[in-house]
Formats: C-alpha cells, sequence, structure tokens
C-alpha cells in the first residue's frame, strides 16, 4: 500500500533521515520505533508532504507521492494524527473532527460526514459527553482520542500515528492501541510511530527499528520482541518491571 | 436574527437622531467598523498580524478620489476599479509576505503601510500630496445626492450590515472553523489538508476588500482626502480597535470602532490631559479584560448570573 525506497529528507543541509526503505501492506499495522531523535517524526511528517525537501521513491498504491502537497496527500486517503496531538483548542471538540473532513466538505458529503462523526463518536463515546466544550479542557488522554478521530474524519486509508502514548497514562495507552486495533480489524492501514517500543510492538504485526536516520532491523513484531539487541536497546530489563508492574 | 435587530436599530437611529454632529460621528463609527471587520477577519480569525492596513483604506480611497475627481469617472464605476486595485495590491503583496509569521509579518506590512503613505504623498502630480484631494463628488442614486447626513449614515451601515452578513456567514462554515485552526496551529491545519498558504492570502485580500471600501465610502462621504488619514497611526488605531473590541469576533469590530471612535470626542474636557486619559482607559480595559470587551462583559454577565444563582449552561475555555 505504502512503499518507500531510500528516502533521505533533509532539514536545510542536515540530512534527518538517511537512505530509509519500509512498506506497508493493505490491513496491516506497522510499527516503527526508535529513541529521541531517530527520525521517526521526520518520516512520518514527509510522507504528508509537510516537509517538501526529500530525496528517494515513495509511492502510495503504486502512485508516486513526489511533489503533492498536504491536502492533496489527505484526499487520497493518508491521514496524520501528530505527535503532541496538535488540537485546535478553543474550538469546540465538534468544530475540531469537522476540521478532519476539511476537504470533503467542498464534495458535498454532507451526509457521509454527519455519518463519519456518528462513527466516531460511537467509537470514543467519552467525546460525545464533551462534544460542546473547548478541545483544550479535554484530559490528555481524551485528546488524543479527539486526534485520532478528527484525523478519522478525513476518511483514510492509510492511518498515522506519530506517539499516541505520549504522557499517557499505561491503562490509556492500553486503551488507545486497542481501539487501533479495532481500527485494523475493520480494515485499516496503519502505520505507527512509537517511543513506547513494547506497547507498540505487542500490537503491530511488523515492526521496524530506526536509528539515527537508518532502519537497523526490520520483521515480525514478536521477533523483534524476542530480538536481543532490541530489548536491550529499547526493552531493557528495568524498563520492562516497570511496565509490565503498572500494564 | 441578530443581524435584523442590528438593520432595525440602525433603521430607528437613522430616524430618530438629527444633529448633524451626531450623524457625522456614527457615519466614522461606521466606516471604522468596516476597517475592524476587516482586519479582525485577518488578525482575530486567522493571526495573521497586519500593522499597514491603512495602505488599503489609502488606496481604496485615493483610486475613487483620482478616478472621480481627475478623470470624471461615476463613482459607481470608480468602485469596482478601488476594489480592485486593493485586492490585486492585496495579493500581490501576500505571496511574498504571508511566508513570515507573527512579528516579522508585523514589520513586514508596517513597512508596507509606509511604503502606501509615502507614495500617497510624494505623488503630488495625481494624489495632491500633502494639500490634499479636494472636489470628490458625493455619491448619488439617479438623481439623488446621498449627501446629507441621513443619507451618508444609510449608505455606510447599510454596507456595514451587508459586510456582518457576509463575515458571519464566512466564519461559520468549513472556511471559518479552517482560519480558526491556523490560528490556533498552521502546522495541523496542513496536517488535516487545508491549504494554509491559499487560505490566508485569501482572507488577506478580503480585508484589503473591506478596507478599500471603507476608503471609497469615506472619499466620497467627507469630499476632501489627504495623506495624513491613511499614516501608519491609522494602522495602529485598526489594531487597537480589533484588540480592545475583542479578537475573532464580529461583533466585536462594531464595539472596538465604537470605542475608539468615541473616546477622544468624550475625552475633550481633559484638554492638555486627553491622551494621557486615552492611553489609560485603554491599559485598564487590557489589564482587565485582556479579552476585549466582548469576551470580557459576557464574562462578567455570565458570573453574575451564577451569582444570583441561575447555573451558566455555556462552556468557556
Amino acid at each position: 500500500m505504502l512503499r518507500i525506497r531510500n528516502l533521505k529528507c533533509y532539514y536545510g543541509r542536515i540530512r534527518a533521515i538517511n537512505g530509509v526503505s519500509l512498506s506497508v501492506k493493505p490491513r496491516e499495522m506497522v510499527a516503527l520505533i526508535g529513541a529521541n531523535g531517530a527520525g521517526k517524526s521526520t518520516l512520518l511528517q514527509t510522507i504528508c508532504g509537510l516537509l517538501p525537501g526529500w530525496e528517494g521513491d515513495m509511492r502510495y498504491e503504486k502512485e508516486p507521492l513526489s511533489g503533492l502537497r498536504p491536502p492533496e496527500i489527505v484526499r487520497r486517503g493518508i491521514s496524520l494524527v501528530p505527535e503532541g496531538r496538535l488540537l485546535f483548542p478553543p474550538m469546540s471538540v465538534l468544530d475540531n473532527l469537522k476540521l478532519g473532513a476539511y476537504l470533503r466538505y467542498r464534495r458535498r458529503e454532507q451526509a457521509a460526514i454527519n455519518g463519519d462523526l456518528e462513527h466516531v463518536l460511537d467509537l470514543f463515546p467519552v467525546l460525545r459527553e464533551r462534544a460542546r466544550q473547548p478541545a483544550g479542557t479535554l484530559s490528555g488522554g481524551e485528546q488524543q482520542m479527539l486526534a485520532i478521530g478528527r484525523a478519522l474524519m478525513a476518511r483514510p486509508r492509510l492511518l498515522l500515528l506519530d506517539e499516541p502514548s505520549m504522557g499517557l497514562a499505561p491503562f490509556l495507552v492500553k486503551l488507545i492501541l486497542d481501539i487501533l486495533v479495532q481500527l485494523k480489524d475493520d480494515g485499516m492501514t496503519i502505520l505507527l510511530v512509537e517511543q513506547n517500543a513494547r506497547a507498540a510492538l505487542q500490537v503491530a504485526d511488523r515492526g521496524y527499528v530506526l536509528e539515527n536516520g537508518h532502519i537497523v532491523l526490520d520483521g515480525p513484531a514478536d521477533e523483534l520482541l524476542a530480538d536481543q539487541d532490541v530489548k536491550r536497546a529499547y526493552l531493557g530489563k528495568d524498563y520492562r518491571e516497570f511496565y509490565d508492574g503498572r500494564a | 436574527m441578530r443581524n435584523i435587530l442590528f438593520a432595525v436599530a440602525i433603521l430607528l437611529a437613522g430616524l430618530g437622531i438629527s444633529s448633524p454632529y451626531h450623524f457625522q460621528l456614527l457615519t466614522f463609527i461606521g466606516i471604522h467598523t468596516l476597517l475592524a471587520l476587516g482586519l479582525n477577519m485577518l488578525m482575530g480569525y486567522a493571526g495573521q498580524i497586519s500593522l499597514g492596513h491603512a495602505a488599503f483604506y489609502g488606496i481604496g480611497a485615493y483610486t475613487t478620489a483620482i478616478l472621480t475627481a481627475h478623470f470624471n469617472w461615476s463613482p459607481w464605476l470608480a468602485l469596482p476599479a478601488a476594489l480592485f486595485l486593493a485586492v490585486l495590491i492585496a495579493f500581490l503583496v501576500a505571496l511574498p509576505m504571508l511566508k513570515l509569521s507573527g512579528y516579522y509579518l508585523g514589520m513586514g506590512t508596517l513597512g508596507f503601510g509606509m511604503i502606501t503613505y509615502v507614495l500617497i504623498r510624494e505623488w503630488s502630480g495625481f494624489t495632491g500630496g500633502d494639500s490634499g484631494l479636494v472636489g470628490i463628488p458625493p455619491l448619488e442614486i439617479g438623481p439623488v445626492s446621498l449627501s446629507s447626513g441621513r443619507a451618508c449614515f444609510y449608505v455606510v451601515w447599510g454596507t456595514v450590515v451587508l459586510g456582518f452578513i457576509v463575515c458571519e456567514r464566512l466564519v461559520n462554515s468549513r472556511v471559518g472553523r479552517a482560519l480558526r485552526a491556523i490560528h490556533d496551529s498552521e502546522q495541523a491545519a496542513c496536517a488535516m489538508g487545508i491549504n494554509t498558504a491559499q487560505l490566508k492570502i485569501s482572507v488577506f485580500m478580503l480585508s484589503a476588500f473591506l478596507a478599500a471600501l471603507a476608503g471609497f465610502l469615506y472619499a466620497h462621504l467627507v469630499s476632501f482626502i489627504s495623506p495624513n488619514t491613511f499614516d501608519f497611526l491609522t494602522s495602529i488605531r485598526i489594531v487597537t480597535m480589533v484588540v480592545i473590541g475583542g479578537m475573532a469576533s464580529i461583533w466585536g469590530s462594531l464595539l472596538g470602532a465604537t470605542l475608539i471612535t468615541l473616546l477622544p470626542e468624550w475625552l475633550h474636557i481633559f484638554s492638555d490631559y486627553e491622551m494621557v486619559v486615552y492611553g489609560l482607559v485603554l491599559m485598564v480595559i487590557m489589564i482587565f479584560l485582556p479579552q476585549g470587551l466582548t469576551r470580557g462583559l459576557l464574562d462578567i454577565y455570565e458570573r453574575s448570573k451564577r451569582r444570583a444563582g441561575v447555573p451558566s449552561t455555556t462552556a468557556k475555555g
């Protein structure tokens, strides 16, 4: 569905991604893990067209993504749940969701949009309770749900998530990831970027490990979970205890 | 509904007032409301600062003045010309400028305002330079001349009502939501598929359109214009109207324009200390109602309602 070959991304003259190749198949959940500064967010933003300075080959459903601006990429069915959620805090939950469907309003899909709105509010019942509240007054977990709901409003076929677990309590992380699994079972393709490697690999089908702009490892998620290098670098014994104690 | 009430109020005010002084004052409030409304769309909703808005006001006024006074065009022919020119210039200015943001955009627009002011002042063959441009004909509809105080009042406030209706519809549409989204986070707006660059240019053009419209009305109602009406201080005054009235509030534009126009009139009694009191009033408003008059007054109203034991239903953030 998404195939990236030898991608290089630049911030001015600094190269943040150094020849990355990866692929996501339809109805698959792929986890991209790596430490701070490995280039995970850069990769996602590049796919969405937010960072125009890249070289290499990126194809979505066999069509090249080069030279496309974000509106066209969203229109083709790729939605991003950005890092740190980036909601529109003074606007109501409903307005935030409607903004997710921004491009579809022009095509007069009013009925379909309202249907999707109901669908998202069914998926996240807490958002229905808070529909008229400003998004800024929601708790962290609710904000993350809103960010995911907003991305779903564009009716994507490929959903990109940038650290959805950031700053959330473990039970909320589990809740969010369960929803992703549910979305995947309904036919969504998901590329999940996470620092919380264990949680991500537990729900994903496959995983890639990104380090300093390179893919250093890839494979089925359960193999990565068992891999000695991954364990040492990202799962760590202390970390595992910490996590298992709470999840 | 509110707009109908507003229109009725204007109609009644026009019938009830007889003093030319009051008519003149209200007409200026109307013109300033148009200016503030345009800037509020740009600043309050889309979050883009313009410190050069008087330039578009001036372009509107001088285009129509030159075409009617020098070339004997009918004002109704000069109107589209003035609006078109202002919108065109806004487009050309916005293309490079709206890549800037925050202070830098402020500086850029400030420079644009200064350039326009100097051009108007120095191009004296056309604009009359410092001594101004006289002999601008009043507006006419068929045989009826709209030069009386009451006619001016109705023309200006009719335009204001139209402007309010258009802007209100815009703000409550998907485009309005997109504008507010740009205000909050341009990157997130971009990720939603909003073409932020194009939208920013469009709203800049809309606000130039409204400013030029105000300039057109001003030129024909006053029949004399000079560069000082369109200088840097005017730009700042428009910004003040928006901030005092309330950012991202259409009715705030009306409130801000009213206050900023009336304040100097009321403060005449302080004679020498007029400007000191003027500044103090603005400071007090900003300290106690930092969200502007509209939001501030609404908050006070809601608080008093709660104190009276009636639970407030509106959520605030």
